[in-house]
């Protein structure tokens, strides 16, 4: 009997140790996550509660809440991220709903359309952005010669320029996951929703579009959170006019050596975006947003 | 034509005729997608100081100017030895860690993942001044070793993510008779498993180099001395100048992130069974 028991502890302790050893395989990852990650990032929030004199101090929060020019950039910052996801939401789902209810083949075909620029380097995309908008662009050239505009206007280098790169870029991360949940929809609800009297658009939003809301949610936050911490897309078709706080961290250290004030804005930009994903993964589930991204 | 326009298109009886503003809107959409990075390609070839498109004189000259450059040439060797090195590192790194959460099933697997998947999350520009920073200290800045360091945390939790869902779907039991007719665990898993999970493992290769290959922002901090890599280089030209150069440089990243995602398609996808 109690030879039984003991057999039975020491199973379980055997399991527990073998439990911790296959846990111990994914030691390499953490361990380099925790150097190159973690701990730097533990140590900009340390610095950016110590002031120029080397004590603590609240002094690079302080001058975030007390100056205009932060506000402004915060600002700027949520404008950019909600209009691109506003954006890619009203041209992304028609995409999505589109290649939903093609044959497999077509919508195979349309899905390279959407994934090629995906993969694509985002600086090329920026580029190209760049190339089509300027004042001597294609853009400008065909306009000019379909007769939309006398002049050459200026397209890129504000934030409309801004706004096309951002949305472009950002798409594909909309499109997949509310792609994905389209398809998973059973096609007899709409057949149903038809059948009890529902007329076509009614059958849409009142079956077909809460089914698809998941995915949307999923995209859309992907999209705002990445959006939030941008730097390329608006450093180089912004023209120095779109300010997010990524650009505003990245000249503090470049242009001024201002660690304390480019690791407040890092923390407080850091502490939003977990902030928002802490507070959607209580809709949620946090892997169908990763899911999503990729 | 008529007919197919007035072919009921949907379950709820919509003809295509009726929803052929979704068709048009769809195609402009795509072509929208697609052709800004494709009209580079073109335009490349022009041997105007100024990009046009169609060109009127075709030339290679830009290209001869990437080829001939030094700094271009060393840029783009950092390049694919960090992008290659990256993808070394970052495959069993990931792989191992998503085995090791797959198996392992105890509490702190899930706090486990959220810190794996974190280096998505969190905004680039934070990994890149941390990293700058932690560099500076450990004196490996401006090193491939610490290139290859930060672009395999930014490529972990792809590898993570694509074999640990590969995982997920394949049967752990097939595993656990292999180990019961004597097979050691390592032997099991790389008999067993690992052949079955093995397209998701390629694909998880392959976007683990398109990562660092194409990745700007921590590259821009980290990267430099005698080892910038071709994105730094890139995007320090554009905020200068719209030279053409870029556009013949551009236009062979695309060749690469092409050939790239065609050997994801041909090596990393399943075949399904007809």
């Amino acid at each position: 009997m109690t030879a039984a028991r003991t057999n039975e502890a020491g199973l379980r302790a055997d399991e527990r140790l073998e439990r911790l050893k296959l846990f111990g395989l994914s030691s390499p990852a953490i361990l380099l996550i925790l150097v190159v990650l973690v701990l730097p990032v533990g140590w900009l929030f340390y610095v950016s509660f110590v002031g120029a004199d080397g004590q603590f101090s609240l002094e690079n929060y302080e001058r975030m809440i007390a100056s205009k020019s932060y506000a402004r950039i915060f600002m700027t910052t949520f404008k950019v991220s909600f209009l691109t996801t506003a954006l890619c939401v009203l041209i992304g789902y028609p995409l999505a709903y589109f290649m939903s209810q093609m044959p497999e083949r077509i919508a195979n075909l349309c899905m390279i359309t959407v994934l090629l620029p995906f993969w694509t380097s985002l600086l090329v995309r920026t580029y190209a952005w760049l190339v089509l908008l300027q004042k001597r662009g294609l853009v400008n050239d065909w306009a000019i010669s379909l007769g939309l505009w006398d002049e050459p206007i200026k397209i890129v280098h504000n934030l409309n320029g801004t706004l096309i790169g951002m949305v472009h870029i950002m798409l594909p991360f909309l499109i997949l996951p509310v792609y994905g949940s389209m398809k998973a929809i059973d096609r007899d609800f709409m057949k149903a929703a038809s059948n009890l009297g529902a007329t076509p658009r009614h059958a849409f939003w009142s079956v077909f579009f809460p089914l698809t809301t998941p995915g949307l949610f999923a995209g859309a936050l992907m999209v705002f959170i990445l959006c939030l911490g941008f730097f390329v897309t608006p450093a180089v078709l912004g023209g120095g006019k779109v300010i997010m706080v990524s650009m505003k961290i990245v000249s503090n250290i470049e242009l001024f050596v201002n660690w304390g004030a480019a690791s407040a804005l890092g923390v407080v930009l850091l502490v939003l975006t977990f902030l928002i994903l802490w507070i959607a993964s209580r809709f949620l589930k946090l892997e169908s947003i990763t899911a999503g991204g990729h | 034509m008529v007919r197919w326009l007035r072919a009921p298109a949907t379950e709820t009886q919509v003809s295509h005729g009726q929803r052929l503003w979704l068709y048009v809107l769809a195609v402009i959409i795509m072509v929208l997608l697609v052709t800004p990075t494709l009209i580079v390609i073109p335009m490349s070839f022009s041997d105007s100081q100024y990009l046009e498109f169609p060109p009127e004189v075709w030339s290679t000259r830009w290209y001869e100017h990437y080829f001939e450059s030094r700094e271009w040439m060393q840029a783009t060797r950092t390049s694919f030895q960090t992008a290659f090195l990256t993808m070394l590192v970052a495959t069993p790194t990931g792989v191992l860690a998503a085995y090791g959460l797959h198996a392992s099933q105890i509490r702190f697997v899930r706090a486990a993942f959220v810190l794996m998947i974190t280096p998505m999350m969190v905004p680039l520009v934070l990994v890149a001044i941390g990293a700058f920073y932690a560099y500076v200290k450990l004196d490996i800045l401006y090193t491939v070793t610490g290139l290859v360091m930060a672009h395999t945390v930014l490529a972990l939790p792809l590898v993570v993510i694509v074999t640990g869902a590969a995982l997920k779907s394949f049967d752990m039991s097939q595993e656990e008779a292999a180990r019961s007719l004597g097979a050691p665990r390592w032997k099991a898993f790389l008999t067993v498993t690992l052949p079955q999970i093995r397209f998701a493992v390629v694909t998880a290769a392959l976007l683990s180099f398109l990562t660092s290959f194409d990745e700007v922002v921590v590259a821009m901090f980290i990267s430099g001395g005698d080892n910038p890599t071709l994105t730094r280089n890139m995007f320090n030209s554009l905020r200068d100048q719209i030279d053409p150069t870029i556009a013949s440089i551009s236009t062979l990243m695309i060749v690469v992130t092409t050939v790239m995602m065609v050997l994801a398609q041909v090596f990393g996808r399943q075949r399904k069974p007809k």
